[in-house]
């Protein structure tokens, strides 16, 4: 497997300005003559079928949902990121990279990530242009808040619909270009898999979710943007339809899986409330700027608590644990995320968890109150509280909110080099679907930062350098015709007719409680070796046990969610397994990623830099054969590795 | 200990969009009420598999209120009676037990129903194709505090832009009219001064594009208002209306469609 990252040569700030310069050029009369595939209509997708729909090129896009608006890029709550320095509070591109790499436990690859920095600002004005109502200050001048885990204020936002904001604004534009003609949509297409022509990606084979429909689609490279994993969890953040089916597809006709391991588990999410449960609700960690984080000192009264017997608001000051002031003074409750949900887990499993369950902790708005007003809060935060209050039921002006960490992001994805490409030729991966920019654990505010600079900044020109070398005399040249395609189109239809024709007695959804189980237990917050073996030989056992008790009812030519969740949960049980490996091999801890036999006394995760600095790479090697592991080393020539401490 | 409750479920039932369709009755018991909705159909669903039926098709997705995709009409109002939440932001504390809930799609002749509760809204999307957007290519903004915006306009901007699309208030219309769906995306843009240079273009194609797709006209019941889950005011129809008759006025003299 060929893991070239193409890091461009030359100084850290110029690596991107003289790549650029080096690119391949398309003749704007010839781009009309290309034919792009984008498979997702999020951040990324949408901001990339977009922008090459104006430069010129003819593209598709594909979505399951039934608009390209509704792509769970819009669920981001909290804000982006940019370096604008609007504060004067001392932020610059070398600190957002900085901090990136840092927050990302020196997992990520530096060109990469200070291209991201370098491009965040052009982001926030392309945003500005296209009518996204950012918060701004009486002066009229952009509105700034700190977030998750940073020390300068430079997070951009839109109440607390940030992702909902910066979506419309790329689905605005991309509806644009749909309406000029420029961008076929494929509205409720799921992809199923990646053809491959002459080892490059040349096309795709969708099903048409209402009429069950197989087809095939040719174009001269295929851009994904499909999004993360976190579903193989069952419960997330997530949308219900998130799955990783395109991006494994993928993984499985040639394309490397980076870092699979890496799994961003946020601290402040709505406690499970019982099994009946199919989705986590994550409220904003803006909400930690004012909150305070607490768990009673000793478990009697926890216990209490947990039982009913006894208020929160009734557990005096000196009986209370702020656990993350008091483990980490200088960030306190904006410690980042890792640090923060292992610091809950670890007050759970010492007892003195609340909620019925026992695995929560409370976020306290009181001295915030005392301090700010009720106003100032609610100005903040007034739709945060009315949704916590219309899940649970508690009014979190009156009594503390409670909290649990949750999956919600994945850092790992398909391997990509400097240009997006991932290690099918002619494959390109954009937003949470690539592995590149966020290391080991992702800052806040910086996933849609990262979306939106695949999306409008770094795809359109390293696509365009694709189709330049691929030269204009090779425009549309494959078309579905191609034999590869009908080969690829019998195996997708084949996997369907399996699905079908099980007919054992469990539902998919619960297959995938079960996997979630699983990898929630073994593969969650903390890892040990024992646990990773266990849970790889149940999941195969899952596995097996799926692929013969399966029931998949109603057909597979109409509208089926049966048999959409069946193919999903499919290869999430490979994918899964697949994970355990990664995380089995990781023998260390980093980021999201925590082994329990490497910490330190004081139960903080311990790298080790001398035989990990890379990312781990896994080439499908066959559904019986054991994957192989190759590995891009990371090079950092510009950041000192240093302990992370947020002490 | 957490509460349940029994429930008498009336779904309708509608094999594709040629189906004629009807309600079928279900009996669920023990539903925590602290489940969502969409969690008490999700159980539904388990049952029906179990028992080897089809279950209830129905469009859900982010399952917290934003992406817009949930869709039904909960005892007669879109979204259920609780007001100001999607669907799936609902919980069963709110009902109790014995209860018979009625569950039908959104009903509007521009959204077909293809199967159950599952219709079809790409009628909306093709209303934004027209012209809810600002043209600002990739690559071609300058700095985004070159223009300050006050706070107030901003804030009404973002009023208009919190819609999800959901088209609630189209189900809810007795004329299945589009004009708040279509009133908060050109209140959204032609109030920035981004969006000031297409402003009369957009404001003639969308609703020309609203027309054309089969939506019916406003005569100001303010149904729509009630059931939108994120508060769109009706004020937002008079300015598409009072935006819609200058642009035509202008159109008149200087074309711009």
């Amino acid at each position: 497997m060929n893991l070239d990252s193409k890091i461009p040569e030359g100084p850290l700030e110029s690596k991107w300005s003289s790549h650029k310069f080096n690119m391949k050029l398309v003749n704007p009369a010839n781009r009309r003559k290309y034919h792009v595939i984008v498979v997702g209509s999020g951040l990324a997708g949408g901001a990339a079928a977009a922008s090459l729909a104006e430069q010129g090129y003819n593209v598709s896009c594909f979505c399951y949902q039934d608009s390209p608006r509704r792509a769970h890029s819009i669920a981001a709550q909290g804000g982006i990121n940019a370096a604008k320095n609007y504060q004067n509070d001392g932020d610059s591109v070398k600190r957002l990279f900085y901090d990136t790499v840092k927050g990302g436990d020196y997992r990520a690859r530096e060109a990469n990530v200070y291209r991201l920095a370098e491009v965040s600002s052009d982001i926030i004005d392309q945003c500005v242009a296209q009518g996204v109502p950012f918060a701004r200050e009486y002066g009229g001048y952009l509105a700034n808040r700190s977030f998750g885990g940073a020390q300068v204020s430079r997070t951009f936002y839109a109440r607390g619909q940030t992702g909902q904001q910066l979506l419309l604004g790329a689905y605005a534009a991309l509806s644009k270009q749909i309406g000029l003609g420029k961008v076929k949509m494929y509205n409720r297409h799921e992809m199923l898999d990646v053809v491959k022509v002459d080892g490059h990606a040349k096309g795709i084979i969708v099903r048409n979710m209402i009429s069950g429909e197989i087809s095939k689609h040719a174009g001269d490279c295929v851009v994904l943007a499909t999004g993360g994993y976190g579903n193989v969890f069952f419960l997330s953040t997530n949308a219900q339809g998130c799955n990783v089916t395109a991006a494994y597809r993928a993984h499985k006709r040639g394309a490397g899986f980076a870092n699979p391991c890496y799994t961003q588990i946020h601290p402040t999410c709505i406690p499970v409330h019982g099994d009946q449960q199919s989705k986590l609700t994550l409220m904003s960690e803006s909400l930690r700027n004012d909150g305070r984080v607490w768990a009673p000192k000793d478990k009697e009264t926890a216990k209490q608590i947990r039982e009913g017997k006894l208020n929160a608001n009734d557990v005096p000051e000196d009986a209370r644990d702020y656990f993350l002031e008091r483990k980490y003074p200088s960030f306190g409750n904006l410690a980042p995320r890792d640090i923060s949900s292992r610091a809950a887990k670890e007050v759970c499993d010492d007892g003195r968890g609340i909620a019925t369950t026992g695995l929560g902790v409370f976020l306290d708005f009181r001295d915030a109150i005392a301090r700010d007003g009720k106003h100032a809060i609610e100005e903040r935060y007034g739709n945060l509280f009315e949704m916590y209050e219309c899940i649970t039921g508690d009014n979190p002006y009156e009594t503390p909110m409670m909290i649990f960490p949750a999956v919600h992001y994945t850092m790992g994805g398909l391997w990509v080099d400097y240009n997006l490409e991932s290690t099918i030729p002619g494959m390109f991966v954009g937003g949470e679907a690539n592995f590149s920019d966020h290391g080991a654990n992702r800052l806040g505010a910086s996933a849609l930062m990262q979306g939106l600079a695949d999306g409008y900044f770094v795809l359109p020109y390293t696509v365009g350098n694709y189709l330049g070398e691929q030269g204009v005399a090779a425009a549309g040249q494959v078309t579905t015709d191609h034999p590869a395609f009908a080969e690829v189109e019998a195996d997708v239809k084949g996997r369907i007719d399996k699905l079908m024709s099980i007919n054992g007695t469990e539902s998919p959804r619960s297959f995938h409680k079960r996997l979630g189980n699983i990898v929630w237990e073994k593969c969650g917050m903390a890892r040990s070796k024992a646990g990773l073996e266990e849970a790889i030989q149940e999941i195969q056992a899952l596995k097996k046990e799926f692929w013969e008790n399966v029931r998949v009812v109603g057909d597979a030519d109409s509208l089926n969610p049966e048999l959409e969740r069946a193919g999903r949960v499919a290869d999430f049980l490979e994918f899964g397994e697949l994970m355990c490996r990664d995380a089995l091999m990781r023998e260390e801890s980093c980021g999201g990623h925590f082994r329990v036999e490497h910490q330190t006394d004081d139960g903080e995760a311990k790298r080790d830099d001398e035989n990990f600095t890379f990312a781990g790479v896994w080439e499908y090697k066959g559904d019986e054969t054991v994957p192989a592991l190759h590995k891009e080393p990371l090079i950092y020539e510009n950041v000192k590795l240093v302990t992370r401490s947020y002490k | 200990m957490e509460k349940t409750m029994n429930l008498t479920l009336r779904v309708w039932r509608q094999k594709n969009r040629l189906d004629v369709g009807k309600f079928v009755e279900y009996k669920l018991e023990n539903i925590s009420e602290d489940s969502s909705f969409l969690e008490m159909l999700d159980i539904l669903s388990e049952q029906l598999v179990e028992g080897g039926h089809e279950p209830v098709a129905f469009d859900h997705d982010c399952r917290e209120g934003i992406c817009g995709m949930c869709s039904m009409t909960i005892n007669g109002v879109p979204h259920g009676p609780e007001g100001g939440i999607t669907a799936c932001q609902l919980h069963m504390r709110h009902f109790h037990d014995g209860q018979i809930i009625t569950i039908e799609p959104w009903r509007a002749k521009p959204f077909p129903v293809i199967k159950d509760l599952v219709v079809d809204r790409t009628a909306m999307d093709k209303i934004i194709q027209a012209g809810g957007f600002i043209t600002g290519r990739a690559g071609s903004a300058v700095d985004a505090n070159a223009m300050p915006i006050d706070k107030q306009t901003a804030d009404y901007a973002m009023d208009a832009a919190a819609c999800i699309g959901c088209g609630a208030c189209v189900a809810a219309c007795p004329n299945a009219s589009a004009m708040l769906f279509t009133a908060a995306k050109v209140a959204h843009m032609n109030s920035l001064p981004q969006g000031k240079a297409e402003k009369n273009r957009r404001s003639l194609a969308m609703v020309t594009t609203m027309d054309g797709e089969g939506f019916g006209g406003c005569t100001n019941i303010g149904e729509c208002e009630a059931a939108c889950p994120k508060g769109i005011p009706l004020d937002m129809i008079a300015q598409l209306n009072r935006d819609y008759a200058l642009a035509q006025v202008k159109n008149f003299f200087q074309p711009v469609l």
